[in-house]
C-alpha cells in the first residue's frame, strides 16, 4: 500500500485548467457525427428519395399513357402536371418516413441508454435537443430539396413527351416545391419532439403515424368547425400549398389560405420542439 | 423520518455532526483535503420505492473510493443523482461544491461510466467517442489518445455492436477519460473483464488517484475493492452502513476465528468458555472440532497445555472482507425490513 505515498498535493490536480469554450456549434457537430456515423442513415435517405421520385414518375407515366383519352380541355390545360410533380402517395410516405427517422434520432438514445452518457457529457439537456432539432431540420431540408426537385424534374420530363409538362416558373410550382421540400423537416421535427416525450420507439412511431396521417381524416371538410380543425393539420396544409386554386367564393370554408397553411407548417415543429425542450429539462434521464 | 440526520449502520449519528467522510486514513488530518463529491441527506423515491434513503457521505481526491453494496442497494441511483441524471427527492448531491447539472458541458468536470452496454451498436468506437468529444469541444487527437490508453486502437474503426462486454467497459472508461476530468466515477467497471483487464483497470484507477483525481467506483463485490480501493462507502437498502478506510473496515469487521480439533472436545469447550471465548462445536463425536472466537491461538494453546488437553489441530482463520461485508449488509437488510418505511 506504499503506492499511496504520493499525496495529492504533490501532483497537479487537473482542476485549474482552461476549458474549451462552451459553443452550441460543437453540439451541432457532435449530432452531425452521430447521424452520419450510422449506415442506416444513408440507406433510409436513399430509399425515401427514390420512393418520392418513383411515385412522381409513376403518376406522370400514368398521365402520359392516358393522355390520348383525356378531353381536349384537359389536354390543353394539363392541370395534372403539378399533381404528378407533387404526388400524394409519395409525400404521405415521406411524412411517415421523416416522422419515424426524426423520432429515432432521440428514441434510439433512450432505447440503448446512450442518452445517459450524452447527458453526463452535456448536462444542458435542452441544448442537446435543440442541436438535434437543428441537425435533423438541416439534413431533411437538403434531402427534401433534392427529392422534391428530382420528383418535379422527372415527372415534367415524362409529361414533356406529350407537351404537357410545366416549368418551375408555372404559377404555384415554386410554392409547391418549397412546401414539398419543407415537409420532410416539418415531420422529422414533429417525430423528434414526440420521441423526446414518449421515449419508447414503437409507441413513438405509432403515435407519429397516427398524428400525421390519421388525425386529418377524422375531420371532414363538410362542417365549418371540422374543416377548421382539419386545416390545422400538416397534411392538409401541404395539400393546400401544392394546389393552384381559382377564385374562392367568399364564405367558402373548404380551403385554408396559403398564409394559414404556412403557419401550420411552422407551428407544429415549433410546438413539438419547445415542449420537448421543456420536458427534457424536468425529467429524470 | 424527514430531516433525520445521517446515521451509520447502527442508526447512530456520527460524532461531530459532519457527514461521514471516506478519506485521510493514513494519519492525514481530516478536512485538509477538499471534499469533492458530497452527498447530503440524499433521498430518491421512484413511486413507492425508496431507492436511496437519507444517504450522506463525502469522497475526497487522491484516493480510490469504493462504493459497495449488494445489488439493489441504491448505488446506481446515487451515481445517477450525483451526475444530475436523476433529480433527488430530497437532499443534495454536489461535485466540487455545485450540483453537476449546473455545468453546461460535463466531460471536463466528471468522467463517468455508468453502464458499458449503453452505447449504439451501429457506431464505431471512434465515431462514438468523436461525437462525445466534439460536444465538449475536445479535438479528435484526444479520441485517439484515450483509445490507445484503453487498448482499443486496433478496433477503433469497428462497430461497437460486435464488442465483448470487456471491450465495451474499456470504451466506457475511454469515454470517462476524454475530458481529462478531476473526478471519475465508474459503476461496476470490471464486469465482463478478463483477468488481464481487471489488473489493468486496477492499475489505472490507482494511477488516476495518484494524479490527485477523485476516483469513485461502485461494486457489489467486496473482493474487488480489497485490492483496488483505499476508502469505502458501504450502503445497503439505500442507507449508509459504513464510510471509512478499507483497513479500518477490515479491522473493525474482521473477527478472528480459531478452529481447534481435539478428542476432549466437551472438556475443552468448558475451559474455553470459562476463559471468555465463544465456542461452537462441530463435527462428529469422538474427534470434534471447535470453532472458537474471542481468544487468540496462542492463548488457546496455553490453556490446552495447562489443562492437559490433547490437540490435533489449532488453526487461525481470518474472515475475509467479503464475509465482513456480507455480514454487515445482511444486518442492514434485517434492520431495514424491521424499521419504519
Amino acid at each position: 500500500m506504499s503506492a499511496h505515498a504520493v499525496r495529492p498535493r504533490d501532483r497537479a490536480v487537473p482542476a485549474a485548467r482552461t476549458l474549451p469554450p462552451v459553443r452550441f456549434r460543437d453540439l451541432l457537430a457532435a449530432e452531425w457525427i452521430k447521424m452520419r456515423s450510422l449506415r442506416s442513415t444513408f440507406w433510409s435517405f436513399a430509399f425515401v428519395t427514390l420512393f418520392v421520385i418513383g411515385s412522381a414518375a409513376l403518376a406522370a407515366i400514368g398521365d402520359y399513357r392516358n393522355f390520348p383519352h383525356y378531353s381536349a380541355q384537359m389536354q390543353r390545360e394539363h392541370g395534372f402536371a403539378l399533381s404528378d410533380a407533387f404526388p400524394s402517395a409519395g409525400y404521405l410516405g415521406l411524412m411517415l418516413f421523416a416522422a419515424s427517422m426524426g423520432a429515432i434520432v432521440i428514441v434510439s438514445e433512450y432505447g440503448s441508454g446512450l442518452i445517459r452518457t450524452t447527458t453526463a457529457a452535456v448536462p444542458a439537456r435542452g441544448s442537446v435537443v435543440l442541436a438535434k432539432a437543428v441537425v435533423v431540420a438541416a439534413v431533411w431540408t437538403v434531402v427534401g430539396a433534392a427529392l422534391a426537385a428530382g420528383a418535379f424534374v422527372v415527372s415534367q420530363a415524362i409529361l414533356d413527351g406529350r407537351h404537357a409538362g410545366v416549368p418551375i416558373t408555372h404559377p404555384g410550382a415554386l410554392r409547391g416545391l418549397v412546401a414539398c421540400t419543407l415537409l420532410g423537416p416539418v415531420c422529422a421535427l414533429i417525430g423528434l419532439g414526440l420521441g423526446v416525450l414518449i421515449r419508447h420507439s414503437a409507441t413513438t412511431i405509432v403515435t407519429g403515424a397516427f398524428t400525421i396521417l390519421m388525425l386529418p381524416t377524422f375531420f371532414s371538410q363538410g362542417r365549418r368547425w371540422s374543416a377548421d380543425v382539419n386545416h390545422l393539420m400538416v397534411y392538409p396544409a401541404w395539400w393546400r400549398l401544392t394546389i393552384v386554386l381559382g377564385p374562392v367564393a367568399p364564405g367558402d370554408f373548404q380551403f385554408a389560405s396559403v398564409a394559414e397553411s404556412w403557419i401550420v407548417y411552422a407551428a407544429w415543429p415549433a410546438v413539438a420542439i419547445v415542449v420537448a425542450v421543456l420536458a427534457v429539462r424536468r425529467r429524470d434521464v | 423520518m424527514g430531516g433525520r440526520p445521517w446515521t451509520d449502520a447502527h442508526g447512530r449519528i456520527p460524532s461531530g455532526g459532519v457527514p461521514p467522510v471516506a478519506g485521510c486514513p493514513r494519519g492525514g488530518r481530516p478536512g485538509r483535503l477538499p471534499v469533492v463529491i458530497e452527498v447530503s441527506d440524499l433521498t430518491k423515491r421512484y413511486g413507492s420505492t425508496t431507492a436511496v434513503d437519507h444517504l450522506s457521505f463525502a469522497v475526497r481526491p487522491g484516493y480510490v473510493t469504493g462504493f459497495l453494496g449488494p445489488n439493489g442497494a441504491g448505488k446506481t441511483t446515487t451515481l445517477r443523482t450525483i451526475l444530475g441524471l436523476d433529480a433527488p427527492t430530497g437532499g443534495t448531491a454536489t461535485v466540487g461544491g455545485v450540483p453537476f447539472r449546473t455545468h453546461r458541458r460535463g466531460l471536463h468536470h466528471v468522467g463517468a461510466l455508468l453502464d458499458a452496454q449503453q452505447v449504439h451498436g451501429g457506431r464505431t468506437a471512434a465515431a462514438h467517442l468523436a461525437a462525445l468529444a466534439r460536444s465538449n469541444g475536445i479535438g479528435p487527437r484526444r479520441v485517439d489518445e484515450v483509445l490507445g490508453e484503453v487498448g482499443l486502437s486496433e478496433v477503433a474503426r469497428r462497430r461497437i455492436g460486435g464488442f465483448s462486454l470487456g471491450m465495451k467497459q474499456r470504451l466506457g472508461i475511454a469515454t470517462a477519460l476524454l475530458g481529462n476530468p478531476p473526478v471519475l466515477m465508474f459503476d461496476e467497471p470490471v464486469n465482463g473483464m478478463d483477468p488481464e483487464g481487471v489488473l489493468w483497470v486496477r492499475h489505472l484507477f490507482r494511477r488516476l488517484a495518484t494524479e490527485g483525481r477523485t476516483v469513485f467506483l461502485s461494486s457489489h463485490l467486496m473482493s474487488e475493492m480489497e485490492n483496488t480501493a483505499d476508502e469505502l462507502v458501504v450502503i445497503g437498502q439505500g442507507r449508509l452502513i459504513a464510510a471509512e478506510s478499507v483497513r479500518g473496515f477490515a479491522a473493525r469487521s474482521t473477527r478472528l476465528r480459531v478452529v481447534v480439533r481435539t478428542p476432549q472436545a466437551a472438556e475443552f469447550a468448558a475451559v474455553l468458555t470459562a476463559a471468555g471465548a465463544e465456542v461452537e462445536p462441530e463435527g462428529s463425536a469422538g474427534v470434534e472440532r471447535l470453532r472458537v472466537t474471542g481468544l487468540a491461538a496462542e492463548r488457546i494453546g496455553a490453556l490446552a497445555f495447562d489443562n492437559r488437553i490433547m490437540l490435533h489441530e489449532l488453526t487461525t482463520q481470518t474472515a475475509s472482507l467479503e464475509e465482513a461485508f456480507m455480514e454487515l449488509t445482511a444486518g442492514s437488510v434485517e434492520y431495514s425490513t424491521g424499521g419504519p418505511r
